[in-house]
Formats: structure tokens, C-alpha cells, sequence
């Protein structure tokens, strides 16, 4: 394992101080419970919007902390989600009277804690709602299984409601506006490589150099299936394909397409993805309206991509064009 | 025979102990169908709990099981903090203001738990979690208890049953959890949760049962 790092056991401790430095501009950090949050916070009158996960997906969650997008958010443990002491605290410092939204990716174990602490938060007399996000396509939705993965749609979800809060709309209006964009939302991913988390010093899986897991999952869970590399082409199709199908988008569907980088993918080969996706969605009928290219939902050191599609209307097109100030997203401002 | 607050306070250290022991085999049946930390999870939490137990040696035993169980939620994580977390606030509800439990009592207070676990996780007997090896513990604790079972006797007979409902998750599908991803996959393989329940059941039959 070679990693810019003093000791697997500090690695999130220690990059929390850095992003406290960086970023006091925009975000305090608080230590034991560990959470990311706004330096206006509690914003009086409006409702709070808190996410939270395990580390290693970076930019996201703390990364997106900032006036229009998220309140706080909760880092777990790398790839382990955070505990529901650090929720609670999170919720409370967020609280401006106007309850607290959560934003949850479908995983068990975040799924859990975050109803904990909404529990112990409702118990303490603040309103909680939350949202669990569920594009993950490479995953079948069904009774038999915990369900589909929440994934790209997350980010969207954030910036989308995030600006559905900062004009002050009640918390069921908030809430209905992330419910609206995890439902217009699809996602699937693929990977190159694999990825190593610190505390295990070893790669994830193996991944042998002429092989791609298509499906992945952002905690390198295997996938749809395992094949030979292809064209960039051929990925895109692979990619793209079973997302229109899902929805499924029609022709003359407007999308904001998410060509996301898991984390060692350069922006030379995304941006080319990009182009692949575009034409693809081009043939069908389908118009990209609005684009986010970069690396914002990763899995650590992960070469490989992921494509996300939310279907447009004039609302949630202005809700994503509204002011962001956070770490990793800003415009408007 | 009563199983006494000090009782307790012997089975939590002793727990903590075996899953220690065993943590290495735990993370192992984790990275067959999971994501590979429960050893290292329930490790970190149990001890975090031990640490705490001289705050609450003096107190009643809701009091003992509470504070094991805020310890746990927020120092395990993953989906098990949440689970064995639950399973002690709800234990604490009816051993609240209690110094000793009975048989009669020691079984109300598993039952609620294990409702507790039920309704957080939504998971059902055949889904390949925890529940696998607890509901067949309480049955048979309940059983037991009916039949006029001394204490040590019904202890006995309930981490057996839950033994047996561990190695029952083997063959099983899972429905619930990481381990749901793998679907057919995830047969022949013994469900970590499971495991680790029987740890705590095991250690309970043989630490109340001892006297």
C-alpha cells in the first residue's frame, strides 16, 4: 500500500483538520462526534439539510457543506457509516427552527443510524424528515434484497435541495423537492482498478489489467458482471443503456447528465465519457441541458467513472442553477 | 436462582472477551458476504462499553444495559451499531430499577431486545441476520422457562438453540443487509451477525449459569 498518510488509524481525523483550515471561509469542523458544518449555522427560519456517510467518497459529503447545498455532514469511518451520536449533533447545530432534512444513501448500516438519530432528534423535539437516495441500476430493486444502492443521485439530490432550502421552503417542501430528484434519477458505475482502504492495507478486490467490473458499487461491491476492457464507446452504451431504460427517458426528455471520476480517473478521459454519453443520449432523442464532469462521489483511489442522469423540469433546472458556495461546488456567487 | 447486577456486569466483560477472541474469525465470515469490519467493529465497541462499565457498576441493571447501549450505537457503526444497540435500550426498559432478574424476567427482557432488533433492522426469521440464531434463543428460553427449567439448565438450552440457528444461516439466501447484493451467492456462507449472537448467548449460559 502506498498512501499519503501518517497512520490508517488518524487518516480521517487528520483530513478533517486540513478541510477545517482550508475551508474556515465556509465551514467549521467539530471533533468528537465528528461533523462538518456551515459557520452560519443554525441559519434561523430555515430548514437544516444534513448527509453524511463513510469517508473516502471525498469530495462528498463535507466537500458540499456550504451556503445552498448542505448544513453539516457526518463522516463515518472509511467506507463505515457514521454513528448516530454524530447525527444527533449534527441535526441539533443545524436546527433553526424549521427542522432538519436528512439525506441518505440506501446502504443498511446508514440507513439504521440515521433512523436512530432521527429518533433520539424527534425525542429532543426538533422535527427530522429524511430522504433515502436509491439510483444505483446495477443493483435489482426487489423485496429480496436491501434494495438499490444510493449513489451519483446523492450529489445532485444535495445541491437540488440545498437550494430548495435556502428559499425558505417548509421541511415537507424540501423533503418532496429531494424525493422528486432521487425519483428522475438513475445511476451505474464501472471500475478499472480497485481501491484500498487505509485500516486494510490491501486492494478491495482484484482486478486483473485487462478486466473492468461493470456496476460497481462506491465501496468496490462487485457488480452486474466482470469482462474484458473495452472502447470508451462500448462503456458509455454499457453505461448508458440500462439507465434510459429504467425510467425510463424518453425523446425529448431534458437531463442533467453527472459524468462523475471514482476517484483515479483523469478529466481528460471523463470529459471524453462525456462525449460518448452525450451522443448517445443525442440518438435517442434525449437533451443534456445541464452537465456536472469531475470527480465528486469516488471511492478513494478507484480509476474508473460513473453516469448519472436526473430528468429536468423548469423547477429543479433552477434549483441547480441557484448560488452554491461549498469546498468542492460553486457558482453563482 | 436470580441472575444479580453483579451477574451482569461478569457476562459484559466476558463478552468482550470472546469476541476479541474470535474477531479475526468474524471479520473473516464478514469478508465472505459482507464488507469485512464486524470482528473489528463489535471489538471496538465492546470494549468502549467495558470502559464505561465502572460508571454504572453501582446502578441497576436498565441502567448497566442503557449505558451498553448508547456505547454501542456510537462507537460500532456499519448496520451492527444500530442493532445490538437497539437490543440493549430495549433489555434496559424492563430491567429498568432492577437489581436482580428472574427466569421469568431475564425472558421478558431478551424478548424485548430481540422485538427492539426486529423492528429497527425489518428483517424476518430466514433472512440470514441475527435474527437467525436469537428468535430460536428466545423460543427456547420461553420453552424452557414453562417447563419449570432451572436457570442454568434454560440458559443452556437457549445458547444451544441459537448455536443451532446460527448454523442454519449456511444454506440460507440472504434478504437484508450488504450480504443481500450477492443474492445466490451469498448461500454457504454462516451470516457474521448470527455469529456473533451465539458469542453472546454462549457467554451468557456460561457466566449466569456457572452459580
Amino acid at each position: 500500500m502506498k498512501k499519503l498518510i501518517n497512520n490508517p488509524e488518524n487518516v480521517v481525523r487528520e483530513s478533517l483538520e486540513g478541510v477545517a483550515d482550508a475551508h474556515a471561509d465556509i465551514l467549521r469542523v467539530n471533533y468528537d462526534p465528528n461533523f462538518v458544518v456551515r459557520t452560519d449555522a443554525p441559519v434561523r427560519g430555515k430548514v437544516g439539510v444534513i448527509s453524511g456517510g463513510g469517508s473516502g467518497h471525498e469530495p462528498m459529503h463535507g466537500g458540499f457543506v456550504g451556503f445552498g447545498m448542505l448544513d453539516a455532514a457526518c463522516p463515518g469511518a472509511v467506507f463505515t457509516s457514521p454513528t448516530p451520536d454524530q447525527m444527533l449533533e449534527a441535526t441539533k447545530a443545524v436546527n433553526g427552527g424549521a427542522g432538519v432534512l436528512h439525506i441518505v444513501k440506501n446502504y443498511t448500516g446508514d440507513v439504521l443510524n440515521f433512523e436512530m438519530a432521527a429518533d433520539l432528534a424527534r425525542a429532543e423535539g426538533i422535527e427530522v424528515e429524511a430522504v433515502v437516495t436509491n439510483d444505483d441500476v446495477a443493483v435489482q430493486d426487489s423485496l429480496y434484497t436491501a434494495g438499490r444502492r444510493g449513489v451519483g443521485v446523492t450529489v445532485l439530490a444535495e445541491k437540488i435541495t440545498g437550494a430548495a432550502a435556502e428559499q425558505r421552503r417548509s421541511l415537507k417542501e424540501v423533503a418532496e423537492v429531494c424525493r422528486k430528484v432521487n425519483a428522475q434519477g438513475r445511476s451505474m458505475g464501472m471500475a478499472l482498478t480497485s481501491c484500498t482502504v487505509p485500516h486494510a492495507g490491501k486492494p478491495t478486490f482484484e482486478l486483473p489489467e485487462d478486466e473492468m467490473e461493470i456496476g460497481i458499487g462506491i465501496h468496490g461491491e462487485p457488480g452486474r458482471k466482470r469482462m474484458k476492457i473495452a472502447s470508451a464507446s462500448e462503456i458509455a452504451e454499457m453505461l448508458t443503456k440500462p439507465i434510459i431504460e429504467d425510467l425510463p427517458f424518453k425523446s425529448g426528455d431534458e437531463v442533467l447528465v453527472f459524468m462523475n471520476g471514482m476517484g483515479g480517473t483523469p478529466l481528460i478521459e471523463l470529459y471524453l465519457m462525456y462525449n460518448e454519453v452525450n451522443k448517445i443520449l443525442s440518438g435517442h432523442g434525449i437533451k443534456a441541458t445541464r452537465r456536472l464532469i469531475g470527480s465528486y462521489i469516488t471511492s478513494l483511489e478507484m480509476a474508473g467513472c460513473s453516469v448519472t442522469l436526473v430528468k429536468l423540469d423548469d423547477e429543479l433546472t433552477r434549483l441547480w442553477d441557484a448560488p452554491v458556495k461549498t469546498p468542492a461546488l460553486r457558482w453563482g456567487i | 436462582m436470580t441472575i444479580s447486577r453483579d451477574a451482569v456486569l461478569e457476562w459484559l466483560k466476558a463478552f468482550a472477551v470472546a469476541i476479541e477472541t474470535q474477531k479475526d474469525y468474524l471479520t473473516q465470515l464478514d469478508s465472505e458476504i459482507g464488507d469485512a469490519d464486524h470482528g473489528a467493529n463489535m471489538t471496538r465497541g465492546l470494549k468502549a462499553c467495558v470502559e464505561a462499565l465502572p460508571s454504572v457498576a453501582d446502578k441497576d441493571i436498565g441502567s448497566v444495559f442503557k449505558a451498553v447501549g448508547m456505547k454501542l450505537i456510537s462507537t460500532v457503526g456499519g448496520a451492527s451499531g444500530p442493532l445490538y444497540g437497539t437490543l440493549f435500550l430495549q433489555m434496559a426498559t424492563t430491567s429498568n430499577g432492577k437489581l436482580e432478574l428472574s427466569l421469568a424476567e431475564w425472558v421478558a427482557t431478551l424478548e424485548a431486545g430481540i422485538n427492539g432488533v426486529l423492528t429497527r433492522g425489518r428483517a424476518n426469521l430466514g433472512d440470514k441476520t441475527m435474527i437467525d440464531a436469537l428468535s430460536p434463543a428466545l423460543v427456547a428460553l420461553k420453552t424452557a422457562a414453562a417447563n419449570g427449567a432451572s436457570l442454568s439448565e434454560a440458559l443452556r438450552l437457549s445458547a444451544e438453540a441459537c448455536a443451532a440457528g446460527r448454523d442454519a444461516t449456511i444454506p440460507l439466501v440472504a434478504k437484508k443487509g450488504r450480504a443481500s447484493y450477492l443474492g445466490e451467492r451469498s448461500a454457504g456462507h454462516q451470516d457474521p451477525g448470527a455469529t456473533s449472537s451465539a458469542i453472546m448467548l454462549q457467554t451468557i449460559a456460561e457466566v449466569w449459569g456457572k452459580a
